[in-house]
């Protein structure tokens, strides 16, 4: 029978969930790397048992972890080594350095700050994780200040993709309240040389040569919080979707409005519908139908929990517009939590099996496709990610 | 032998127990320290000085002998009492918390 592995990154540790291909019972084997911020745990699609977790600390920064055991035992790739006498270890999987190169990087200086002077950009930790399709060894990472970083030594050394920061509008990014991260990167399974990434709050960009030009991607987007509302970048995207058998169709969550594209983020079209507010952090598709997709609606930028005190993951089974309520076994009275955007995600189990995490250490999963819901854990600390592998 | 007290999460970063013991050549200074830690526990670089500038990180403080030595010269000889390994370098993460 298959089964599922859930993994869990919360703001003290990460935590990993299996069960059986039921996903009624459930083991809970965690915390790693406790009393450290889990900014998000995936595991890579070539290699199920290779796993990568970004860990930082306010106090000791950034750290990648690896583990090619499922998650049974870690290591600093790079550090688990000691070098030999007079020689400095050869890996630095925690080093992430901007491309200052006078060929790619010299004119990556400055971005713009929140007063509207320029900023010289400051790494500060790795906000996402996205393992190759093919090669469990290739790893691409987001990080605040916003920019793009590869590895493929399996997280040894990390370059930067200089490409995406020096394309042009780089001076013009600004950090949302959260800063000025590097949130979502999508590669697409049937054109090796394209992916699309966003970034709070500069907007959502696309490159069709692997990285080395890149364009912003954001027409029909419309933000009445910044000075142009209709600005070519600026907008704070929250998360964007995609299903692997039609990698041009893409779904927005924006700081305010669900948003979708059918030409590979050339234009997006609203598709908010009867949502009872368009603010939130995730969207996610189903694993089988590509027009059923799931947010979590948020009542508000300056009030991150759901609306009414319930909380509903709002389901469209024709690619938004419409959307229904599901609520089957989550609180609808006196819940205040939030779900932050990496914390939303499905499993390719039929029926499809959909799973999210909040700020309350609630951990949900719903195995008939969101009909109804139930939680695998209630006390975790603050979740900010939640992965799915689906295991034979 | 130079012995550093390390913050329990860069002891569980760097799976040690108990204070670390370097042999450091002379002069044994917060900069010579740092880099025979790192040295031998490469998963700590990054941690406490930036990877580039070697700058401290601003959450961490040094003491020696009951004295913060945090913003003395990185190359001023530190205690004799530390050299001689009869009291530690400590490596010390801000107190947080209301």
């Amino acid at each position: 029978m298959s089964k599922v592995r859930v993994l869990v990154g919360t703001k003290k540790g990460a935590f990993i969930l299996t069960a059986d291909g039921k996903r009624q019972n459930w083991e809970v084997s965690g915390p790693f790397f406790a009393g450290w911020e889990i900014y998000h745990l995936i595991g890579s699609p070539a290699d199920p048992n290779r796993l990568y977790a970004s860990q930082t600390s306010g106090w000791f920064g950034q750290i990648i972890q690896r583990s090619d055991d499922g998650g049974k035992t870690w290591e600093t790739p790079g550090g688990e080594k000691l070098p030999k006498p007079g020689e400095f270890p050869s890996g630095m999987s925690n080093k992430f350095v901007y491309d200052t190169s006078p060929e790619t990087g010299k004119p990556l200086t400055t971005h713009q700050w929140y007063d509207g002077t320029q900023h010289p950009w400051e790494f500060k930790r790795v906000w996402h994780l996205e393992p190759s399709l093919t090669d469990p060894d290739t790893v691409y990472a987001g990080v605040e200040d916003a920019a793009i970083f590869r590895t493929t030594d399996g997280a040894h050394s990390w370059h930067e993709l200089a490409g995406l920061r020096g394309h042009g509008t780089g001076p013009k990014w600004q950090p949302g309240a959260g800063g000025m991260g590097l949130h979502t990167i999508l590669l697409d399974p049937k054109n090796p040389a394209r992916m699309y990434i966003a970034i709070s709050a500069a907007g959502a960009f696309r490159t069709d040569d692997a990285g080395k030009t890149w364009k912003p991607i954001n027409k029909g987007l419309h933000s009445q919080y910044i000075p142009d509302p209709d600005a070519e970048i600026g907008h704070c995207i929250h998360r964007i979707a995609l299903h692997p058998s039609r990698p041009d169709v893409l779904f927005m969550q924006k700081h305010w409005d669900v948003m979708r594209s059918d030409n590979a983020g050339d234009s997006w079209r609203e598709v908010s519908g009867n949502l009872p507010t368009d603010f939130g952090f995730v969207i996610d598709v189903h694993a089988h139908e590509p027009e059923t997709i799931y947010v979590v609606p948020i009542k508000s930028d300056g009030e991150h929990f759901p609306p009414e005190g319930k909380l509903r993951v709002y389901r469209s089974r024709k690619g938004g517009n419409e959307w229904e309520a599901l609520t089957k076994g989550l609180p609808q009275k006196d819940c205040y939590v939030d779900v932050l955007r990496e914390a939303m995600d499905v499993d390719s189990l039929d029926p499809c099996g959909v799973y999210f995490g909040t700020t309350g250490g609630q951990v949900y999963v719903s195995a008939d496709s969101g009909d109804s819901w139930a939680p695998i854990v209630r006390d975790l600390p603050a979740v900010f990610s939640v992965e799915v592998q689906s295991l034979p | 032998m130079i012995l550093v007290a390390l913050p329990a999460h860069l002891r569980t970063l760097a799976r040690v127990q108990g204070d670390v013991q370097l042999e450091v050549a002379a002069p044994v200074t917060q900069r010579s320290v740092l880099d025979a830690l790192e040295a031998r526990y490469p998963m700590l670089r990054g941690t406490i000085r930036d990877h580039v500038t070697l700058e401290r990180r601003p959450f961490l403080r040094f003491f020696a002998c009951e004295q913060d030595v945090t913003f003395d010269p990185p190359d001023a000889p530190l205690p004799e009492a530390v050299v001689s390994g009869r009291e530690p370098f400590f490596i010390i993460g801000a107190i947080a918390g209301g």
